[in-house]
């Protein structure tokens, strides 16, 4: 928190300041409260009333009785352990392809120093400037028929996981990283006869878990959050995520199910958020200021 | 860096072990050291680059064939710039740009307006203000289809939320999504609430970095708030608000969740279609994808501007 800030701490010590300070305080509480987690409180109670009861009008602020059910209903019939499993899948695996390939990719480019290297690096970096909707449908092509090895990846998870080592802006978090871990150390490693994967291993990415628990939440909210491409390439009800598998059943189950679902759908980021905040915050900060 | 050249002598590899520092009359050695170093810098980066090449380079240059390619019944033939012309005649195009204009219009209005002030009012306080922070990025934690069916819930103009409180408000109710006039500023609101938590934090991390001095030196010349903010805050953060600025600019002209999920994509009348999804549109409902591409590299061409100026900017603020 900064000391001093736009309004003076003399104004903010009279009585008439303090007064305004702490009006200004609760509104904004009350206000944010009301704004923010007003819909999820929605969201929450809006699963547990009857679908008559949703469908009301003026809306209830409280359901009349809580009907729990719904949840479980929900959960059964839109198989919805089924679409949770294949999201973390999906999300967890992406997350070992982008620390195994990436990691190792910024690491090489930062203290290796292969020929080439800049290069490479800029080619990685160039991609952050192309819209990645605008990608989509050559992907999309690209995936239906791989070249080379000429395989439709469609339905296949590998469809999320390779794409999503693409991520140059992880890249360049972690090379930023690296670069800051001092030369020395790593000599002083060599010296001791290790293998660039043993000094990755046991020198480098000891000190870096700070940059990898970042990476490592952007990776998985990435894939949890994605819709367009998994909407395109997971046609198959069975092979589908939370957000294309709730998308594609929203028509046909009642409202209040529906409600119900996506408050179960929530829940798991909201969770990861609620414990790793501190991590997501600053590493949010870190990716767009410099330093 | 010492790039080895290639020479045709090949050099026996040392078994792997403890390497002691050569000598520098050895050139032989220092050859095998940089070519086994480059061979394992190179054997790091290669499943990235494979990945980058085949999901991301691959495509990139096949976008820009596509534009100027027509495929039908598997054969694939040049076709200039006819599919670029065939786009600009459909009127879909135009209505398209108009209402990703006016959506970006609107987005920065509220994106961008609205999480600096907010940021310059959480910044004041000393209490709470941790809470404050996490209910702002809390929406960007949900899940998309979550956050967007929500409102779709609120809009309603039946048993809507928003309508059930301009009702207890007696105000005239609305039509929100189902109304061309209001369709699209009824998407910005959404997306609003569901992206503004990340850019308030970022300025809220800018506002920190202020140097107090500052605004006790405009103090003594007699500033009040707003000629203290209009002074001091925003010169400050003009880096960060700029880079903000053009990012945002960037992200919401690609938008397509938000409108796909609200409104099918297309709302009213058309009144909701943008670009990205009329992209969608002509790939995987009319199946021309020479038009989506051609409608891409418009797109491409026209943000490519905006990057360039960001990277520029984001490399100044490197020095």
């Amino acid at each position: 928190m900064a000391e001093r800030t736009l309004i003076s701490p003399a104004q903010l010590g009279r009585p008439s300041g303090k007064f305004l300070y702490w009006s200004a305080l609760v509104v904004v509480l009350l206000l944010f409260t009301l704004i923010f987690l007003g819909p999820l409180y929605w969201m929450v109670t809006g699963g547990l009333k009857t679908a008559q009861e949703y469908a009301q009008s003026p809306p209830t602020a409280f359901p009349h009785s809580a009907h729990p059910k719904n949840y479980s209903d929900a959960w059964n019939v839109m198989d919805l352990s089924k679409l949770l499993f294949n999201t973390l899948y999906y999300a967890f695996g992406a997350l070992a392809f982008q620390l195994v390939f990436d990691v190792a990719a910024a690491y090489s480019l930062s203290k290796l120093r292969p020929i080439f290297g800049k290069v490479i690096l800029g080619m990685m970096l160039a991609t952050l400037m192309i819209p990645a909707t605008v990608l989509v449908v050559p992907q999309y092509l690209t995936v239906l028929d791989v070249p080379i090895v000429h395989r439709n990846l469609i339905n296949s998870p590998w469809v999320i996981w390779l794409p999503s080592v693409t991520n140059a802006f992880n890249i360049f978090l972690l090379k930023r990283f690296f670069d800051s871990i001092p030369r020395e150390l790593l000599d002083a490693a060599s010296i001791d006869g290790a293998s660039p994967l043993r000094t990755l291993r046991s020198v480098v990415l000891p000190i870096s878990r700070p940059i990898l628990g970042v990476v490592s939440i952007f990776a998985v909210v990435g894939v949890w959050k994605d819709f367009l491409w998994p909407l395109l390439t997971l046609p198959d009800p069975a092979k589908q995520n939370l957000n294309v598998g709730i998308y594609s059943l929203a028509q046909g189950v009642p409202e209040n199910w529906l409600i119900a679902a996506l408050a179960m759908a929530s829940a798991p980021t909201l969770i990861i958020f609620l414990i790793f905040q501190r991590n997501i915050m600053s590493g949010l900060t870190a990716g767009s200021l410099k330093g | 860096m010492s790039a080895p050249t290639l020479s045709t002598s090949s050099t026996p590899s040392k078994p792997e072990g403890p390497d002691r520092p050569v000598p520098a009359h050895a050139p032989r050695e220092a050859f095998s050291r940089a070519l086994r170093r480059n061979i394992s810098a190179h054997g790091f980066l290669i499943g990235a680059v494979l990945c980058f090449s085949f999901f991301s380079w691959y495509p990139m240059v096949r976008e820009v064939l596509l534009a100027f390619q027509k495929t039908e019944a598997g054969k694939t033939t040049w076709v200039g710039l006819r599919n670029l012309r065939y786009i600009a005649n459909d009127p879909a195009f135009w209505q398209a740009w108009r209402n990703t204009l006016l959506f970006t219009g609107l987005a920065l209005l509220l994106g961008f307006v609205v999480p600096f002030v907010i940021a310059i009012v959480l910044n004041e306080f000393r209490h709470g203000q941790s809470y404050l922070r996490l209910l702002v990025y809390l929406p960007v934690m949900l899940p998309p289809v979550a956050s967007v069916l929500l409102f779709k819930y609120f809009y309603d103009p039946g048993y809507g939320l928003f309508n059930g409180i301009l009702h207890a408000l007696h105000l005239p109710e609305q039509q929100w999504l189902q109304s061309t006039s209001t369709a699209m500023l009824s998407v910005v609101l959404a997306a609003t609430w569901m992206n503004m938590g990340g850019a308030t934090l970022i300025y809220l991390a800018a506002l920190q970095g202020i140097p107090g001095e500052l605004y006790e030196a405009a103090e003594l010349d007699g500033a009040g708030i707003f000629r203290k903010i209009w002074h001091v805050t925003i010169p400050q953060t003009r880096l960060i608000l700029s880079l903000m600025l053009l990012m945002q600019i960037i992200a919401t002209m690609q938008v397509f969740a938000e409108p796909f999920l609200l409104t099918g994509g297309a709302g009213p009348e058309g009144s909701t279609t943008t670009i990205v999804y009329l992209i969608y549109q002509y790939a995987f409902n009319f199946n021309n994808y020479g038009g989506a591409a051609a409608l891409g590299l418009v797109l491409l061409v026209l943000l490519a501007g905006f990057s360039a100026a960001y990277v520029r900017l984001s490399r100044d603020s490197d020095d």
